[in-house]
């Protein structure tokens, strides 16, 4: 139960003060940090650990394939990405990031349509495609592991606010915020659920209820959904900078794709 | 829960400007922490307030709640269990918490029943409805209100 004061200072506010946002300072983390997989019941765990089992690694198969078949250009990702030159092990855990020549915030997915566009002559490939959630499978596969680490100084500063006031802005039908599910109440039952931190760190992730590999968006999607609210589109700012706030709030865990979720 | 700050709750909303009533569906009048009224004179039925708060197209009220020995798997318990709900609360204490938890408790993670209004970024199949009729609810006060904590 919450202090008395505090209920009371809350109420002073949401009545007639206007609450300035504190949108700089780095992210509170949930303490102790803990991966969505933790929360998850045993058979589910088994299920991401054993790489032969985990259906994520369809996905991650046809992606290797992909990533070495030859573009209209000539030239597949594997020509200009291998061992010896622009390896992508450990590059997936610092995005979302700036892209350089653009100025724009980028996902991995936005990265490797840029890789499409401006080195191979293609097309960009759709959001939840199955050549797209392949791809960036196999490249975020690439950096299981690894420690997410992102950078939200300059260019991206604007987004990682931006990001911070969706998670903690209450909307929909019902009135909620991410943070009033992931931060205050993770660890409680919500139905056969148990509420996680709501860390990224596992996506694309396969999803049960999903039947198959999904984007992080689409989970941002659902979750907006169950609150009754109208999901932003695939690859929309407001997605691309809640993904930059989450990745800053999961600094410390590591990279797990392909996660397996309920 | 701290009783008494809710009247305080309404006071200060009260003295900022905000009227709390024109947040409903329909017009309501509070009084203390409670609307003694039933939302549009309604009357209630228990049997009917149990599958509200059961299915999922209804109330699924399961999701965040338990009554013990309800015939639900997976109760929640992100909410308090409302097993002999109806021995604490009174029914007017009841309709005001499923209508509007939210002017009770700014920060809680109940939603408002019967608000309509001043909401952000709402699906286009629910803007400017409320999430439970006042037939829905008016039969969960008549469910809740019989836990007395011998019943289920
Ligand atoms: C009413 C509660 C609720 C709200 C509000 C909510 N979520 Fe969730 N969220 C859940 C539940 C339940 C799950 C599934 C179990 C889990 O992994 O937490 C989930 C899952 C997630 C996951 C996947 C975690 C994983 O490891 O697979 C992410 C990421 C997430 N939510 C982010 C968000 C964001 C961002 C928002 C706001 C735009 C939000 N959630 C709003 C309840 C909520
Ligand atoms: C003709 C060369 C070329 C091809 C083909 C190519 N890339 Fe790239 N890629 C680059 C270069 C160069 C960069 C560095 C950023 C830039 O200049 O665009 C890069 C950057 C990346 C990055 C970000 C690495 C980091 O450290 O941030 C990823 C991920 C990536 N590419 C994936 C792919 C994928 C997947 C494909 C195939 C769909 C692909 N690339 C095809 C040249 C290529
Ligand atoms: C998303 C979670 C959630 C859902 C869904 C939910 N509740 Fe609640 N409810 C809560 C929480 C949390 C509280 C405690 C209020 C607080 O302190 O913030 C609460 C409090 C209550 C109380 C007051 C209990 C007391 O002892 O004071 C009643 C009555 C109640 N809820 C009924 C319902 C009904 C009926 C429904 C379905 C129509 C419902 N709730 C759906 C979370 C929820």
């Amino acid at each position: 139960m919450k202090a008395g004061l505090a209920l009371l200072s809350a109420l002073c506010l949401t009545a007639c003060g206007d609450v300035v946002a504190d949108t700089k300072s780095p992210p509170a983390q949930p303490q102790p940090l803990q991966s969505g997989y933790k929360f998850l019941q045993p058979q589910t765990q088994a299920l991401q650990d054993d790489d032969f089992a985990n259906p994520g690694f369809l996905w991650i198969d046809r992606g290797e394939a992909l990533f070495s078949t030859a573009a209209a250009s000539g030239e597949a990702c594997s020509d200009c990405h291998n061992d010896a030159s622009l390896s992508l092990a450990g590059a997936a855990a610092h995005y979302p990031q700036i892209d350089a020549e653009s100025g724009d915030l980028i996902n991995l997915e936005g990265r490797i349509n840029l890789c499409r566009t401006r080195h191979q002559d293609e097309a960009p490939l759709e959001y939840e495609s199955d050549e797209l959630l392949s791809l960036t499978a196999y490249v975020a596969y690439l950096s299981r592991g690894t420690p997410i680490s992102v950078d939200i100084e300059g260019a991206a500063a604007v987004w990682f606010a931006r990001g911070r006031d969706y998670f903690e802005t209450r909307r929909g039908q019902f009135n909620l915020s991410c943070t009033q599910c992931h931060d205050d109440n993770w660890g409680k039952k919500l139905r056969g659920d148990t509420i996680s931190q709501g860390h990224g760190t596992g996506f694309p992730a396969y999803r049960l209820e999903w039947q198959s590999l999904g984007s992080l968006h689409r989970r941002l999607r659902d979750c907006d959904s169950g609150v009754r609210v109208e999901p932003r589109p695939y690859g929309s700012d407001d997605y691309l900078a809640v993904e930059l706030y989450l990745a800053k709030r999961a600094e410390g865990l590591k990279l797990e794709t392909p996660g397996v979720r309920r | 829960m701290i009783r008494g700050l809710p009247v305080l709750a309404m006071a200060l909303l009260a003295g900022c400007g905000s009227e709390v009533t024109s947040r409903f569906a329909t017009p309501v009048e509070i009084t203390g922490d409670g609307i003694a009224a039933p939302l549009l004179g309604l009357q209630g039925d228990p049997e009917r307030g149990k599958a509200v708060f059961a299915e999922r197209e209804q109330g699924h009220c399961v999701l965040c709640h338990a009554v013990e020995g309800l015939d639900a798997e997976f109760q929640g318990n992100v909410g308090p269990a409302l097993t002999g709900v109806g021995a604490r609360l009174s029914d007017g204490q009841i309709r005001l918490r499923i209508a509007d938890a939210q002017s009770l408790w700014p920060d809680t993670l109940m939603p408002s029943y019967y608000r309509a209004g001043g909401l952000n970024q709402v699906a286009p199949a629910y803007a400017g409805e409320p999430a439970l009729t006042a037939q829905q609810i008016e039969d969960l006060v008549a469910y809740l209100g019989q836990l007395d904590g011998e019943r289920t």
